[in-house]
């Protein structure tokens, strides 16, 4: 018998559509598969069993009566727990939020719903995103299903180790300097963040808002595209999404193309001391691009090594505003509410009870970026930088159609090691920062193993804003290649959990 | 550029409403100096030059809708999450003083 866990989200659907596995069967298999492992990996917050199997229950009774399903439906998705979720709890990963459960859906949670996907649960990340290993989560770190010691990106780890540990064949994820790339480089899979206002903002608990941007998640680029056509376009709820077509992702996916393609690879990112396998892998697959019929380029975007100071001045300003809506009045946790304090001293004590330290770290980092007197050298000058990062960018896709870098530095890193050493930990994030900067549309694919560690490393691949489906083509084309030449997918050498 | 001192951190746990504890302010003072030294860099590029800002990667236009009533929260959902409600009403703790 198949093991429906195994199966790429286009099989399962397809699978269901036929009859050939009803969409209870494939919910169950994957309840069982989290009860199995999840133990050991912790990719879940909150596994929602009775919503899960009533979702499959209505796509099996609609096919029944003969109705056209979608491409998605009956296809279970791990749900990051940022997305408000009526009636399931949300935490974003924080205590100040444990045990609130939102009166309403997200616009993606409600276009999830809409299409028969199942959603299984919500999925461990960092406090309110914030981070790159999932380890600022209030609620412990989850493991790397390819070494359970060691970290599965983040902040969307929990997204990315449910994908590389079979227990969901689908992901969600958001992207403020690199958390949908960096899981999916060191565990595997694929990871996409769309152009920024491609996919609605409206039920996603606020980091970082002009930076901020939900996507796919999965384990092939096909799957990822048609997550990305079910989850994407105009939402009048949010005065950021673009009111245009979802560029063709799904086509794109299928056509898996290269010939002709100008790809350029930034040069100040080769010049980066990244870990040696990483850097094999990076090159290999270029010269893989070159073999596929397109013509590389070397492109220099000399601002992109201002990204990651920038970043951190930017997203802690964003959050220290959006944050302060946490106040102990109108929803989640309040302390010290006993008669003695003041209003005010009871959000300041609720708070400080409430967040992590990287929390309150950015809050404090941005707070003091926005403070008069220090405004202009900081933040300020924040914004000059994203303004010569998007103008590098477009003298950059003037010369060729996509870029790409490695996605991440290194490959996984132990649990433990950059926790309390806030720099160290922000550098996972080098490469992926400027596409979040200039809002364009990026891809992480998986390029093989490191020599040195036998973990996996990811391949980067930016596109010009609205242009998400080059990303389709270039990842398409290189996962093909490589699962041609490796004879199977990457994945299939994680070890068996 | 000055390094971040001990007072500042307190000032800035105030302004950001985090009642932190001694330990904190120690740990806070030393990691938020050397993150400020590192992110100092973005100083070097073209301070002198005339770069625009850019605050967004969309150009934002005000959205508005038609102002006609549509469904919504009923209270009792609005309220639910709430620490503490009475009367179809948010209760906080006193916000002003007793005269």
């Amino acid at each position: 018998m198949t093991d429906l866990t195994r199966l790429t989200a286009a099989q399962t659907a397809e699978a269901v559509a036929s009859g050939e596995s009803s969409a209870v069967e494939v919910a169950q298999a994957h309840l069982n598969r989290i009860d199995a492992v999840d133990e050991k990996v912790r990719a879940f917050l909150h596994v929602d069993r009775e919503g899960a199997l009533a979702a499959a229950r209505s796509v099996d009774e609609r096919r029944a009566r003969g109705e056209r399903l979608g491409p998605l439906a009956g296809v279970p998705l791990a749900l990051k727990d940022i997305f408000t979720t009526k009636g399931v709890p949300t935490t974003v990963g924080s205590r100040i939020l444990r045990g609130w459960v939102p009166p309403y859906d997200a616009t993606v949670t409600r276009r999830l719903k809409e299409a028969g996907v199942v959603i299984l649960g919500k999925t461990n990340m960092d406090e309110f995103a914030m981070g790159s290993s999932t380890e600022n989560s209030a609620f412990g770190p989850t493991g790397n299903p390819w070494d359970l010691t060691r970290i599965p990106g983040g902040s969307g780890g929990g997204s990315s180790a449910a994908l590389a540990s079979y227990q969901a064949p689908l992901a969600i994820g958001t992207d403020t300097g690199g958390s949908i790339r960096q899981p999916a480089a060191v565990t595997g899979t694929v990871g996409v963040k769309p152009t920024y206002g491609g996919v609605s903002r409206y039920g996603m608990v606020a980091f970082s808002s002009s930076l901020d941007q939900g996507g796919p998640c999965a384990r092939t680029v096909l799957d990822a595209a048609l997550l990305h056509e079910v989850m994407a376009g105009h939402d009048p709820l949010d005065s950021t999404s673009i009111d245009a077509p979802v560029p063709p992702v799904v086509e794109a996916a299928r056509r898996a193309d290269v010939r002709g393609m100008r790809i350029g690879v930034v040069k100040e990112f080769v010049g980066q001391d990244y870990q040696a396998g990483v850097k094999e892998r990076f090159t290999e697959a270029v010269e893989l691009l070159r073999e596929l019929g397109a013509e590389v380029l070397e492109i220099s975007c000399p601002s992109f090594t201002y990204a990651l100071p920038a970043y951190y001045l930017i997203a802690p300003s964003e959050a220290s505003s959006n944050l302060a809506r946490f106040d102990a009045m109108r929803y989640g946790l309040r302390v010290g509410d006993d008669g003695t304090h003041s209003a005010e001293e009871v959000t300041a004590l609720t708070r400080e009870a409430g967040f992590g330290p990287e929390v309150k770290r950015r809050i404090m980092l941005g707070t003091y970026a926005l403070s008069s007197g220090y405004y202009d050298a900081y933040y300020g000058q924040a914004q000059k930088v994203r303004t010569v990062v998007t103008r590098d960018f477009a003298a950059a896709f003037e010369q060729v159609d996509v870029l790409v870098s490695p996605t991440t530095p290194t490959t996984a890193f132990p649990i433990g090691e950059r926790v309390d050493d806030p720099m160290a930990m922000y550098l996972a994030d080098l490469f992926t920062i400027p596409a979040n900067l200039a809002g364009n549309a990026a891809m992480s694919v998986p390029c093989g193993l490191a020599r040195e560690d036998g973990l996996p490393v990811g391949l980067q691949i930016i596109a010009p804003t609205m242009a998400d489906d080059r990303l389709y083509r270039v990842g398409g084309a290189v996962e093909a290649a490589f699962t041609a030449r490796w004879g199977h997918p990457l994945l299939e050498e994680a070890p068996a959990l | 550029m000055p390094g971040i001192t001990r007072e500042e951190v307190t000032h800035l746990a105030r302004l950001s409403r985090l009642e932190l504890k001694d330990e904190e302010l120690d740990h806070f003072a030393e990691q938020l100096d050397a993150i400020i030294d590192a992110v100092a860099r973005v100083g070097e590029i073209a301070a002198d030059d005339d770069i625009p800002p850019t605050s967004h990667p969309l150009p934002l236009t005000n959205v508005t809708r038609p102002d006609e009533v549509r469904p919504s929260l009923a209270p009792q959902d609005a309220l639910a999450g709430a620490p503490a409600a009475e009367e179809q009403r948010f209760k906080v703790p006193q916000i002003l003083g007793e005269d």
